[in-house]
């Protein structure tokens, strides 16, 4: 899904990639993609992912991760780096989600009296980005689904997906709401729309393969 | 004409922070938090503190420490995830903790900094961070009041500072700093490398010496500023 994800990546856009699995869609663009990557502590143009013996103490990306740059990277302190979100500089955000709502709503940063790591730059790259997706596991570990009709979380932002990548599927959130537009090898029709709590529109006669 | 000299040693510096004081403290995980400022805070013991940080270190770093000694009363920071002591304190209600936008606390700072009484935006306007915030009209737009962030004072890193207390940051090191140096009634900046007047040029200079009260070299960085090795 990782490397399904990273085909929405269009070249020249300016892409900010959320803590967690979307931080490994790097991984899965060739060297000399055109891409400027953004990271919300500082930098943009984020180079390779470099061990700790090889590290900069003083560079990493907003997940903690040391990063390099690349040449025609730029440092910038943290109100620059979200004006650039705010402004509509941001093509592409790829961020993590506890919930997704049919209606594209995102909860990603509280659960209620359990952990509420606080929302970063979430609100933020989810509000303004030009486009958002989500990448997530289909359910979580107990095996209750992320897709729902309408979140119980505490929301990061009102409709803001277009796209939900899961190690099942890839579906769009449509003005009707959940759209199938893929299916990951492997996995039946039946069984995603068992793992979604929403209905889950299927258009399409020949379900794609990733 | 000379600038004046304001290095300063780092005891007298943090002994004029008084208990109940609200601190900025500069950072974005390791980089640019200023460890050795936070260690001289700990040791010396103020009570009762608000801490204004992005976020809240990692276990056995910066205001972890401050965190574990029971000197901090509330925090106000956007994400304290890599942090398991500071949910649990959240959890536990021993500590106060504030939810920003991370931009819009940068924003918060920044206009504190500039003189400014609030910021108008519409981000957050459909969470729970909107609750109990002032809502007004802009051009047919409903607009959050985001009231603008000044401390007591403000705790900086800085790669080199000149005598004067002129900054200059490196790489993802820079983050709050530069915000926060131009927030505080009193600004305490560390710097790595402390030059004479005129070690930094000009255009080298990321703040400007007159928002610096006191500046305090670094003769060697501890174990904190180095590469986290999880």
């Amino acid at each position: 899904m990782v490397a399904r994800a990273a085909r929405e990546i269009v070249p020249g856009m300016v892409v900010n990639l959320g803590i967690g699995l979307p931080t490994q869609v790097v991984d899965h663009l060739p060297a000399d993609f055109p891409v400027c990557l953004h990271t919300e502590n500082g930098l943009s143009g984020i180079g390779p992912t470099l061990q700790p013996g090889a590290a900069d103490r003083n560079l990493i990306d907003a997940g903690g991760a040391y990063v390099s740059t690349v040449p025609g990277s730029a440092f910038f302190d943290s109100a620059v780096s979200f004006a650039l979100v705010r402004s509509g500089r941001l093509d592409l955000t790829m961020l993590g989600a506890f919930e997704v709502a049919a209606t594209g709503d995102l909860a990603n940063w509280k659960i209620p009296g359990r952990f509420s790591p606080g929302a970063g730059g979430g609100i933020e790259l989810a509000q303004k980005a030009r486009r958002v997706v989500v990448l997530t596991s289909h359910t979580d570990r107990a095996g209750n689904p992320k897709l729902k009709a309408a979140c119980s979380l505490p929301l990061t932002a009102r409709g803001c997906v277009a796209r939900v990548f899961t190690d099942m599927a890839v579906i769009d959130v449509g003005p009707g709401g959940f759209v199938l537009r893929e299916l990951a090898e492997g996995v039946s029709l039946s069984e995603v729309t068992e793992a979604t709590a929403a209905p889950l529109a299927c258009p399409d006669a020949d379900i794609a393969r990733f | 004409m000379k600038l004046p000299d304001k290095t300063c040693p780092i005891e007298e510096a943090i002994a004029r922070i008084p208990d109940g004081a609200t601190v900025m403290v500069g950072g974005f995980g390791v980089p640019g938090t200023p460890f050795t400022l936070i260690r001289e805070l700990v040791r010396q013991g103020q009570r009762g503190l608000t801490v204004i940080k992005n976020d809240a270190n990692e276990r056995g770093l910066g205001i972890d420490h401050l965190l574990a000694n029971g000197q901090v009363a509330r925090l106000i920071t956007t994400h304290i995830g890599l942090n398991p002591r500071a949910i649990a304190m959240l959890n536990a209600e021993e500590v106060e903790v504030e939810f920003n936008a991370q931009g819009i606390l940068a924003e918060r700072v920044r206009a504190g900094g500039a003189g400014l009484a609030a910021i108008l935006t519409d981000i957050g306007l459909d969470t729970e961070l909107a609750q109990g915030k002032q809502q007004i009209e802009i051009g047919g737009k409903t607009k959050l009041v985001e009231t603008a962030l000044r401390a007591d004072v403000a705790l900086i890193h800085a790669d080199r500072s000149d005598v004067f207390g002129n900054l200059a940051y490196v790489a993802t090191a820079r983050n709050f700093n530069p915000l926060m140096a131009m927030a505080a009634d009193l600004v305490i900046a560390e710097a790595e490398t402390v030059l004479p007047l005129g070690g930094l040029t000009p255009d080298a200079v990321h703040t400007p010496g007159p928002f610096v009260d006191h500046v305090v070299g670094l003769a060697a960085l501890s174990e904190e500023y180095a590469v986290v090795r999880r």
